[in-house]
């Protein structure tokens, strides 16, 4: 009993100097000087256990930061390019691009605020999905695999169309099953450490965990380009990494189950802007 | 060479367990304490600072030490484990790294020597499964005990 009491002010006293030492910054984005960038926002009603969402770019470095402020230092806007190329050279056996059917790339403006979602044949599409099904069945090519280069770079510059626009992704009807569904993963402390997202994004962001500053685990700036692998890191990837790490056994990039996750932690994303290609370290 | 790895891990094990040494499983706790070593011999505080930081211990990941101040990077998940010693007896500190769950209900500390109730347990970390049978405990008996020694010396 008395022990306890004395652990709980111990607690108390370690966990209040680490948020006053290690909260998400007073930094404000604003890219190329004239996209601004909401990376604060009220918590979602839906989002029960936090008051106030930040985007992951509040908890990086200034340098870290920095590069993501003007698309000539984003390492992440040399792939756009590239996919700008991509986007107009014909494929497969129709001989189509992109181009050939959506014209400029702009006409994607606000779909990745609202992504993943549900389609005509009741299943959950991520931005991956829509880009495979353009190449197998418009185009007659080659599916792109989930987290390879030339699939992320053209999800960075479908993404960056939406630079600044709020997430604003649904899970009513159709999507709630698949949300329900996220948001239990989300709770599962998965693994031999027995550790679940929330432990480390919602109990424990702003703290360091070793040598890693402990952010939200939000999903707006994502593709995300990570200068420590010099490229492109899917939702997917970032998901099967942390799960990974509880010695776990993960799941598979492109399965349904992180379908289904994805969709719930973009909705606690609600309400901050899209902000991808983002820079981490 | 994974099998020879793999022969050479359940030698030691084996060796270990003529040893006195209680299973993962046969544990007993007494409001979160653990009375008895659980490797029948006393713990040797050098090599349990050395896993404070490294292995499967890595405690300082979450834990500030200030004895260990010449470490990198110490997390702030736990509290800090200074005075540690003082705070806690030695079989609630064996039983707290043991399975931290049975002193603190939900901690996100995890269970250093329990080897069931997984929830997809994987093979290390390598992100694939692993058979439930061939799991071992984060920490072995002795490096349970190891740890604990290192933990009584906090003291202040
Ligand atoms: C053991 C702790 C831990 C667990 C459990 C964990 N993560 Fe992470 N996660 C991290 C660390 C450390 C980082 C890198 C720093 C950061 O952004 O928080 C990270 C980063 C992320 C990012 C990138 C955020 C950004 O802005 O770059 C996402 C998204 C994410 N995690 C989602 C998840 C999801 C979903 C789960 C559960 C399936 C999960 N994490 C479980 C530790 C964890
Ligand atoms: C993933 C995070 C994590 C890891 C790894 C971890 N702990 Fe903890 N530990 C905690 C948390 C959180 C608490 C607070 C208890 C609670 O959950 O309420 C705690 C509590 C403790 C306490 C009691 C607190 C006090 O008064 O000093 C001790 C002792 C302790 N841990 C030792 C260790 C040792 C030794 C290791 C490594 C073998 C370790 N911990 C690894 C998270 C962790």
């Amino acid at each position: 009993m008395r022990k306890s009491t004395l652990f709980c002010a111990a607690a108390a006293a370690a966990i209040s100097s680490g948020w006053a030492m290690a909260d998400p910054d007073d930094d404000e984005l604003v890219i190329n000087g004239e996209i601004e960038i909401v990376t604060e926002a009220p918590a979602p009603e839906h989002v029960e256990n936090l008051d106030t969402i930040y985007s992951g770019w509040r908890f990086r470095t200034d340098e870290t930061q920095a590069l993501e402020m003007d698309d000539f230092d984003n390492p992440a806007m040399v792939l756009v390019d590239k996919a700008v190329d991509a986007y107009g050279m014909p494929d497969g056996t129709e001989a189509k691009s992109c181009a050939s059917c959506h014209d400029d790339v702009e006409t994607f403006t606000g779909l990745a605020a609202t992504l993943p979602k549900v389609g005509e044949d009741g299943k959950l599409h991520t931005i991956e999905d829509l880009i495979n099904t353009c190449r197998t069945e418009r185009m007659g090519a080659e599916p792109w695999k989930w987290s390879g280069e030339p699939m992320q770079t053209m999800a960075a510059l479908i993404v960056s169309q939406s630079r600044g626009l709020p997430v604003n992704v649904s899970f009513d009807g159709p999507a709630r099953s698949f949300w329900e569904q996220g948001k239990e993963m989300y709770y599962t402390r998965y693994g031999q450490l027995e550790l679940s997202c929330a432990n480390c994004h919602e109990d424990s962001f702003g703290l360091m965990i070793r040598a890693d500053h402990l952010s939200q685990g939000q999903t707006n700036d994502f593709p995300v380009y990570r200068l420590k692998q010099a490229k492109l890191i899917s939702k997917h990837n970032r998901f099967k990494g942390c799960i990974r790490d509880t010695r776990a056994e993960t799941f598979a990039e492109g399965s349904d189950e992180f379908r289904a996750l994805e969709l719930y932690v973009a909705t606690r994303g609600n309400g901050l802007s899209i902000e991808g290609p983002g820079v981490r370290q | 060479m994974r099998l020879s790895i793999f022969l050479a891990a359940t030698f030691l094990v084996g060796a270990a367990a003529t040893a006195e040494e209680i299973a993962p499983g046969d544990v007993v706790f007494e409001d979160g304490a653990v009375a008895q070593s659980l490797s029948g011999q006393p713990g040797d505080p050098e090599n349990g600072k050395v896993l404070m930081d490294k292995g499967a211990g890595n405690c300082i990941a979450c834990h500030s030490v200030t004895a260990l101040s010449d470490l990198d990077f110490h997390g702030e998940i736990g509290p800090l484990l200074d005075g540690a010693g003082e705070r806690w007896t030695e079989a609630e500190l064996r039983g707290i790294v043991a399975n931290a769950k049975m002193m603190f209900p939900e901690s996100m500390m995890p269970s250093f020597y329990r080897i069931t109730g997984f929830i997809r347990p994987g093979d290390a970390y390598t992100g694939k499964t692993i058979d439930p049978a061939a799991i071992a405990p984060l920490l072995s008996a002795q490096e349970v005990e190891d740890v604990v020694a290192y933990l009584v010396t906090l003291k202040d």
